[in-house]
């Protein structure tokens, strides 16, 4: 499967990054490439296999749905990279 | 350097507790090893004083009698472990001055057992990569260099930080993390052991997420008892990983000199490869002879999908890893380049903060999981990659581990793989099967090449069953004599 430069455009919105246009035929490239070699996969019979979703036998445990931490601002907004108050600023979303 | 860092990590804690020298001292020698190993660029971040004050503490707790399992031994710390109060990049520019509110639970394990901080180490970014060379700090130099020659050499990655700063003795031991081979391969090229536990052995809370499936924390150390010593450290159930095991972790040492005599030893046919330098065949079936002669009986086996395991890894990995890196959005922490809506923060802050392999991957992985894709690929490589979880299951029916090599080459230059993504990923073609069926797999340096660089040969074992590996570790480090160190040219 080729990835044409229009498709790029799109993957690259989705993922939320900023690509410029003179990248995207390069990078249409790249990753061309990229799914060429993986479309060898093609040729595995997996006719009945399970999907492998997780590398452990055992199921994943249960907790009681309780808060077990939190209360403490100064800490959650430590690395904050603009704050206001208790608060994360960012640029305004409504109207 | 001093003769304290000349140490291996069970030596220098058999000095600490008979009080031959103190932590201090001990500590002293490695911040002055660090500097002085400035040029291999392997730490990003120093901790001098943080280190001195730690190895007090340990002195005081040892002259009490209550020293820890790792009193008073200084570690580095992979960049990748968030370390609280020091920063933490996973090798990244979008993750700026982050500064952790709280400790990963691996190195917490290491602080209650005594160990001393000496700094943080460079990896490639978000352990994307198999040189070092997608590090936002510049790459790692290995410490290794061919006979005769000053080119710079890759020390592997993405825990090539890791690597380089065992293997030039500037700590006694280190953390390092496996996705793919970023503990192994690093230690084939740098002539140090390292193991990837059985996935679940050691929990991933604290540690910066690249693809949860595969992920998993070990040690990189100068002998295969150094490496025991420091995952049973590491290990351990952590409610504050779902996917942490609720299992013992056994004392890995006393696996370490036992007797391997009547152990099955699979050798997998597949594992021959195309291309690969006849030393590394040549080295394999010496691994092979020794552990023969050690008692062993050598089975041949079959992985039959072991091809098929990078392509299907190319495809879990990114699409992994697309998800885990949306976090970074520059609001709430890391970097952030301002603009008008909130859409251009989130645009222009990943463009400026990710580097170009791990916008590659984030692609990928949004490209396979996108609508109208996400059965062609996504699920194809989940059931291939349970084909090859089956294929070990069933090998593993006949023998009690596998020895293949660990990687398909010696360290390469820096530079000469980097215009070709492929190219590198084949690096990691004998190790990611090991992490796609989540076991064990541990590598020790056998030999070295005619250009004088280490080689490694890679011990694969059934789940949770780390002790074997050691044991056949311990038999194949002894009949190796491995003792060969890098010239110093730092």
């Amino acid at each position: 499967m080729s990835i044409d430069v229009e498709t790029v455009r799109k993957v690259a919105r989705l993922a939320h990054i900023r690509t410029p246009e003179d990248r995207l035929a390069s990078l249409s490239a790249e990753l061309s490439g990229i799914m060429q070699w993986i479309e060898q996969l093609a040729e595995v019979n997996t006719d009945g296999v399970e999907p492998m979703t997780s590398a452990e036998a055992v199921s994943l445990p249960m907790r009681e749905d309780v808060v077990t931490d939190g209360g403490d601002p100064e800490t959650v907004l430590s690395n904050a990279p603009v704050r206001r108050g208790d608060f994360f600023m960012v640029p305004k979303v409504v109207e | 350097m001093s003769e304290l860092t000349g140490l291996t990590l069970a030596g220098a804690l058999a000095g600490l507790r008979s009080k031959a020298f103190s932590s201090t001292e001990l500590t002293v020698a490695y911040v002055k090893a660090v500097e002085a190993g400035r040029p291999l660029n392997a730490f990003v971040l120093e901790t001098p004083d943080h280190a001195l004050a730690m190895a007090r503490f340990a002195d005081e707790k040892i002259a009490r009698g209550e020293a820890g399992p790792l009193e008073g031994a200084p570690l580095g710390i992979k960049d990748l472990f968030c370390t609280k109060g020091y920063a933490s990049t996973a090798g990244s520019n979008i993750l700026g001055n982050f500064v952790p509110t709280y400790e990963s639970t691996v190195t917490t394990n290491l602080w209650r057992d005594g160990a001393v901080m000496l700094g943080k180490l460079n990896m490639d970014e978000f352990a994307m990569g198999s040189s070092n060379e997608t590090s936002a700090f510049g790459p790692v130099i290995n410490p290794w260099r061919s006979k005769g020659s000053n080119v710079a050499l890759t020390p592997g990655g993405s825990s090539g930080g890791s690597a380089a700063a065992v293997a030039a003795d500037l700590c006694l031991g280190a953390t390092a993390t496996d996705t793919g081979g970023s503990i192994r391969q690093p230690a084939a090229f740098t002539g140090t052991v390292g193991i990837k536990p059985t996935y679940g052995r050691c929990s991933r809370w604290g540690v910066v997420a690249f693809a949860s499936s595969l992920d998993q924390a070990g040690p990189l150390a100068k002998t295969v008892e150094d490496a025991a010593i420091l995952l049973r450290s590491m290990s351990g159930h952590d409610p504050k990983d779902s996917t942490s095991l609720p299992v013992e972790v056994p004392d890995f040492a006393s696996f370490v000199g036992k007797s391997p005599k009547g152990l099955r030893i699979g050798v997998p046919k597949e594992y021959r490869v195309d291309g690969m330098p006849v030393e590394i065949e040549q080295l394999w079936s010496r691994g092979v002879e020794w552990l023969k002669d050690a008692g062993c009986e050598i089975v041949d086996v079959s992985l039959p999908h072991t091809r098929y395991a990078l392509p299907a890894y190319y495809i879990v990995a990114p699409a992994e890893a697309s998800s885990n890196l949306a976090r970074y959005d520059g609001l709430r922490y890391g970097r952030r380049v301002e603009g008008a809506t909130l859409n251009d923060v989130y645009e222009l802050t990943r463009a400026a903060g990710f580097g170009e392999e791990v916008k590659r991957r984030i692609l990928i992985g949004t490209y396979v999981l996108s609508a109208g894709y996400y059965d062609a690929y996504y699920l194809k490589a989940l059931k291939v990659r349970r084909r090859i979880a089956d294929d070990f299951t069933a090998a593993f029916g006949k023998v009690d581990a596998l020895l293949t090599p660990t990687a398909p080459s010696a360290a390469f230059g820096l530079g000469d793989n980097v215009d070709d993504p492929i190219a590198m990923y084949l690096n990691d073609i004998f190790t990611v099967p090991v992490n796609l069926a989540g076991l064990p797999g541990l590598s020790l340096p056998g030999g070295l090449d005619a250009q004088g660089l280490p080689l490694g040969l890679q011990l694969i074992g059934r789940a949770l069953d780390e002790g074997t590996l050691f044991t056949l570790a311990g038999a194949l480090e002894k009949a190796a004599a491995f003792k060969a160190k890098a010239q110093r040219w730092w």
